[in-house]
């Protein structure tokens, strides 16, 4: 059966990806190019800018990817630290998820219009600010937006990845003892954060490893976000990829197949990069650890992160604050601090199309992440009872359509399912999003999945209870929290599909997203704003089911 | 006359020609046109269209409710970010052997994609003339219709909206706006950062290029015939001075560009620059009716003209429904259409048809439209400049990104 | 040396006392006892004392009464600057670290030099009677093994007193008599206070200090 399972997420990533490889080395018949040749690399590495594209894409993923993930580990620390019950940040504390859960719903696309309004020249600051501050009548000629190094998209990057991380670490941190942990490294004369650094650290960031894996491999590919915050002569790799692919010259999509090629291996040397650092990183933990200081010499650090953790979830919070308010707006020019015009029309004119387009939605993406999570929980029982290191191999094959540009990838899958006489029907597409959603849900499962306590399946099994029993009550009940994330993740994931819904969709199969992408190139702020609103809303109530389901079970179990 | 500006046959030898081929035709046409209206009846035509215009949509859903009660034809768009998603889709069809019944019935397309369709094979037709409405459009040889980016039409795609490239002026900030490329440079030094074009990898950033050779360059006719190595070196030499010197007076001194036209005029919006730039005369008014640009836009061409091209649909050669889009492609040139079209509260783009092939009651009917201050007249628009060459905008880009990328 | 409890308990935020305030002094070298059924606040009681009250384990709770420790009043102190080491039913042994990095974490920082701390630490081994034990896996050993590592590590800390929650619960009756005698001759040899909690009668039995039975707040 598995087999089965296996043959239908694998064969058409296969096909797929072939087919990019293909055309990077000169074959596409379709345009008539018959013969294998390497003009097509040729091309690419003499495109001007390159090396820059190469550069900024690179530098924005790595930084990014830090940021968001130290932020993480100091805000998780947050949680867990209480001087005062009283104070002003522990009142913050029961608000935290509901505020994260926004930010990690809302599609990339949207926090980026939202954050570029935020932090442009023209944008909510400095209109805040002007003209009464800053004398301004008309907005300075400034790069706080697509500046030339990648930080506004850096910027960027982080404010919508540390929600997801953030989350993640929560609550895989319910698998670690980390207040006992906390309260015994305290009683040695460990201050808080050196606790934090040396012994919840290391215990966490295995767990959330492949998260953050998944961050840095989007932050290496992103197109939308690029596409807005980003500088763009020459633009990051990922973006000049899909320009090439979206070219009116179709012969480009010779040099674009080996670009996205050319990507993919990046991302794939990215995440070696990654984990060997990780791994010194690590080396010279254990030194520091060995040395027994108690308060150890990153407090500048610490303070400087915790001074940008509220900057950055309050950046991500007002972008999709500003999005609503654009939503609205009729008229809003600089230096006004609100609209000078209201209007719901968008709103209005949605009732009449939104319908079809969330039930399309709502079938894809429940369906999506449904047989997603099937999948990912009989392929991981799999392995438990039966080892087997080829699963483990294909394991790596499934990450594929994450690591190669959607774009690039989807061209072969089209070509395939062509192939197969599967063509625009809800179930094809359903498929395809099955692709993407099954790697994300994947990778949210495995680590809690493997991090499970095996001692409590021994001691259902001393007790006499059932193979099924014991999978049902106590391994899937012990999961719930991260199985309900990975559904939830999968929900998100699917949601956000749009080329992938258009292409195999052949344009048929419209949903929110289809809709929202199309208009959203015309770059009206105020629709962009009612459509990445209404996208965001499934994600965030699945997230919201996922985080607060178990804790109401748990109360309903324990009274 | 310029050598590049629309060449009209004298109107005597036009009518004279359009009789001839109306009574070849007509008999013929009108048996078969009958056929395709039956078969036509109960499809629905899938139009692939950039979705990026809410006003665009909104016709394209009238016309769709039109052709319902008229023919018994729905359409249903489509909406696409780019159209090359909708050629890509095409090509993964033949690639994947699916040479019917294909996704795509229509698509709105023109120049460079247009080209690649034609060249790969990949349409329906020759079909325009089989048009009954086709009357309405001059298809002399060398006619506007006939001709898409010097490429000949050949019958394999249908006008349906006019495309001028305009500037729009926010007219608070622009007293007096700049009225040749000479100009423009001028004004640009004397308001630094206040000028952009969209990156030139877009559209309508091409464009902005192509205009400005146009007007630079020695000898425009050149442009029309395919560039080479010597013709391109000479015709461009004026064009980099030019860009050279405006470069360090442009928005953020000409080191970012927004991604397309869209954004460039939400930057005027903004107040962050003080021109923007649309391929539609109606741009600046359509924009203050839906609240997109300031009330003071107001739309300002070159005094010796602007460049031209025609939004084309095209059926591709594996459409599941070519009669159907046949029918829509024949509605979308009835002269009602054309006129409730070119409303300003509609979508104000320009009509396609020939003037003079109109009866009184329908040139009445476009006379009769309202107007708006942010729009210009016809005349206003002065003479429409040719596109180059395709070979042009190519190499234009090459050349732009091998000058000015890090 | 000595750890002395005035009036001490609990309260919550509406000012409920958890406890009947206890009164005790436990001298250097003393082991004293706490004794209490299940849930009538014992660990909340070494939670005041050690300083964690208010932290992740007991929120919102509050202290009451006065903890001297050589007479000093460190009621209010921070945690990290008590010198209280603290010892739980459970190890705790760091699972990301080796039993020898266990032991080098809880050592204190006025050891410095690597050889100098590598040394002291095998010297714990071998005073647990674990020489050759610093690269394993701390899961790997066993139930008495990894309670002597805790409470190694606790010492190596140089607390000022320590505290110890049902330390031996766990182990089974004759591991169990072992521990104590281990844990006996290393604080009586560092000659710290010791408070130790159960709710055992026969573990309260053996200690050389006073005992103190905890009675709920009427």
């Amino acid at each position: 059966m598995l087999t089965a399972l296996t043959t239908v997420i694998l064969a058409p990533v296969v096909v797929g990806f072939g087919e990019t490889l293909w055309a990077a080395f000169g074959i596409l018949p379709a345009l008539g190019h018959h013969n294998f040749s390497m003009l097509a690399w040729q091309q690419l590495f003499d495109l001007p800018g390159f090396a820059t594209s190469l550069r900024l894409s690179l530098v924005s993923g790595f930084v990014a990817t830090t940021i968001a993930v130290m932020l993480a580990l100091v805000g998780s620390a947050w949680v867990y630290h209480c001087p005062k019950t009283t104070s002003i940040s522990s009142r913050f504390k029961p608000f935290l998820k509901p505020l994260l859960v926004p930010i990690l719903a809302a599609p990339h696309a949207a926090i980026a219009i939202g954050l570029a309004f935020l932090i442009a020249p023209s944008g909510w600051f400095f209109r805040a600010l002007s003209p009464w501050l800053t004398g301004w009548e008309l907005p300075p000629n400034w790069a706080t937006v697509q500046d030339l190094w990648g930080l506004s998209l850096i910027f960027g990057l982080v404010v919508k990845e540390l929600p997801f991380l953030w989350l993640v670490s929560l609550v895989a941190l319910k698998q670690i003892n980390v207040s006992k942990q906390l309260t015994l490294a305290q009683s040695m004369g460990y201050s808080h954060i050196t606790a934090w650094y040396k012994v919840i650290v290391p215990q966490l960031y295995p767990l959330i490893r492949l998260p953050v894996l998944v961050v840095l491999v989007y932050s290496l590919s992103t197109v939308d976000m690029a596409q807005i915050l980003g500088p763009n002569n020459p633009p990051t790799l990922a973006l000049a990829t899909m320009r090439w692919y979206n070219d009116t010259n179709v012969h480009l999509l010779l040099p674009a197949s080996a670009a996205a090629v050319c990507l993919g291996l990046i991302i794939i040397a990215s995440l070696a990069v990654w984990e060997v650092a990780g791994l010194l990183v690590r080396h010279v933990n254990s030194a520091l650890i060995r040395s027994g200081k108690r308060v150890a010499k990153f407090n500048l650090l610490a303070s400087t992160l915790s001074a940008a953790l509220p900057i950055t979830l309050m950046a991500g919070l007002l972008s999709l604050l500003v999005l609503a308010i654009w939503s609205i707006a009729w008229r809003w020019s600089f230096p006004a601090v609100l609209p000078s015009s209201w209007s719901f029309n968008y709103w209005l004119q949605l009732l009449t199309h939104w319908p079809l387009a969330l039930q399309h939605s709502l079938i894809m993406a429940f369906m999506s992440s449904g047989m997603g999570l099937i999948l990912a929980v009989a392929w991981l029982e799999v392995q438990d009872r039966f080892g087997g290191h080829l699963y483990r191999l294909t394991l790596w094959f499934i990450y594929l359509p994450l690591l190669v540009p959607q774009i690039a990838f989807l061209y072969g899958l089209k070509v395939g399912f062509l192939r197969l006489g599967l063509n625009g029907s809800m179930a094809t597409v359903i498929w395809a999003h099955l692709l993407f959603v099954f790697p994300y849900v994947m990778l949210s499962l495995i680590d809690s999945w493997r991090a499970l306590d095996q001692r409590y399946l021994q001691v259902a099994c001393s007790l006499g209870s059932s193979y099924w029993r014991r999978f049902w009550r106590i391994k899937l009940s012990l999961l719930l929290r991260p199985l309900l994330l990975a559904w939830a993740i999968g929900i998100a994931v699917s949601i956000s599909q749009y080329l992938p819904t258009l292409m195999i969709g052949a344009g048929r199969v419209e949903s929110l997203t289809t809709e929202a992408v199309s208009l959203a190139s015309g770059a009206d702020r105020r629709l962009v704003g009612v459509y990445g609103l209404l996208q965001a809303l499934v994600p965030m109530l699945a997230y919201a089911l996922a985080l607060f389901l178990p804790k109401i079970m748990t109360l309903k179990n324990t009274r | 006359m310029t050598p590049y500006t629309n060449h009209k046959p004298p109107r005597p030898l036009r009518l004279l020609l359009s009789v001839l081929t109306l009574s070849l035709l007509s008999q013929f046409t009108f048996a078969t046109w009958q056929q395709t209206l039956n078969e036509a009846q109960g499809e629905t035509v899938y139009w692939h269209a950039w979705g990026g215009d809410v006003r665009t949509n909104n016709f394209i859903t009238w016309v769709g409710e039109q052709t319902e009660a008229l023919y018994d034809v729905k359409v249903k768009q489509v909406k696409l970010s780019s159209t090359a998603e909708a050629v890509t889709q095409v090509v993964a069809e033949k690639a994947a052997g699916q040479n019917t019944n294909g996704a795509v019935d229509m698509i709105w397309i023109n120049g460079p994609n247009f080209l690649a369709m034609k060249q790969q094979q990949l349409l329906h037709g020759p079909f325009v003339s089989q048009l009954p409405n086709a009357k309405y459009l001059d298809l002399s040889p060398h006619s506007a219709a006939s001709v898409d980016f010097t490429e000949a039409v050949a019958g394999l795609e249908v006008p349906w909206r006019l495309a001028r490239f305009v500037f729009i002026a926010n007219s608070d900030q622009v007293k007096q706006p700049p009225l040749s490329m000479a100009q423009m440079l001028t004004w640009a030094q004397a308001n630094p950062g206040r000028l952009t074009h969209p990156v030139i990898s877009n559209f309508m950033g091409t464009t902005f290029l192509k205009q400005a050779l146009i007007e630079l360059t020695p000898d425009p006719s050149v442009l029309q015939q395919p560039a080479t190595p010597q013709s391109f070196a000479t015709a461009t030499a004026p064009l980099w001075r030019w860009y050279d010197a405006i470069k360090p007076h442009l928005w953020r001194a000409g080191t970012s560009f927004p991604e397309n036209e869209s954004i460039q005029q939400q930057m005027l919006s903004d107040g962050e620059v003080d021109i923007a730039m649309a391929f539609d005369p109606a741009a600046a008014a359509a924009g203050i009716a839906s609240g997109l640009l300031p009330n003071s836009a107001r739309v300002f061409v070159p005094s010796k003209g602007s460049l031209g091209n025609i939004s084309f649909v095209a059926i591709p050669y594996n459409a599941s429904h070519t009669a159907g889009a046949t029918v829509v492609a024949n509605f979308l040139l009835r002269p009602e259409t054309q006129a409730h079209m070119q409303n300003i509260n509609v979508l104000g783009s320009f009509s396609v048809l020939d003037p003079t092939s109109l009866n009184a009651q329908q040139t009445q009917a476009f006379a009769a439209l309202p107007s708006s201050e942010a729009l210009p007249t016809l005349p206003d628009l002065g003479p429409t400049l040719l596109e180059p060459h395709a070979s042009w905008s190519t190499q234009l880009k090459q050349q732009w990104s091998k000058r000015y990328s890090q | 040396m000595s750890l002395e409890l005035q009036n001490l308990s609990a309260s919550t935020p509406h000012k409920v006392c958890l406890f009947e305030p206890v009164n005790m002094v436990i001298e250097k070298g003393q082991i004293a006892c706490i004794m209490g059924p299940s849930g009538v606040g014992k660990s909340t009681l070494l939670n005041a004392i050690g300083g964690h009250l208010g932290t992740g384990i007991s929120t919102g709770l509050a202290i009451t009464g006065e903890v001297l420790l050589n007479n000093e009043n460190i009621t209010h102190k921070a945690v990290t600057q008590r010198n209280i080491g603290i010892l739980f039913q459970d190890p705790l042994l760091f699972p990301h670290l080796s039993v020898g990095d266990n032991l080098a974490f809880g050592l204190h920082a006025s050891v410095v030099g690597k050889k100098q701390r590598r040394a002291q630490v095998e010297q714990a081994l071998e005073h647990a009677q674990l020489s050759g034990f610093y690269h394993r896996n701390p899961a790997t050993l066993s139930g008495g093994q990894q309670s002597r590592v805790a409470l190694m590590r606790a010492l190596l800390a140089q607390p000022q007193a320590l505290l110890l929650d049902e330390p031996f619960s766990k182990l089974d009756l004759e591991l169990r008599h072992t521990m104590r005698d281990f844990l006996f001759t290393q604080t009586q040899k560092r000659n710290i206070p010791v408070l130790l909690v159960t709710h055992d009668p026969a573990e309260a039995a053996t200690v050389n200090g006073p005992v103190v039975v905890l009675q709920p707040s009427s």
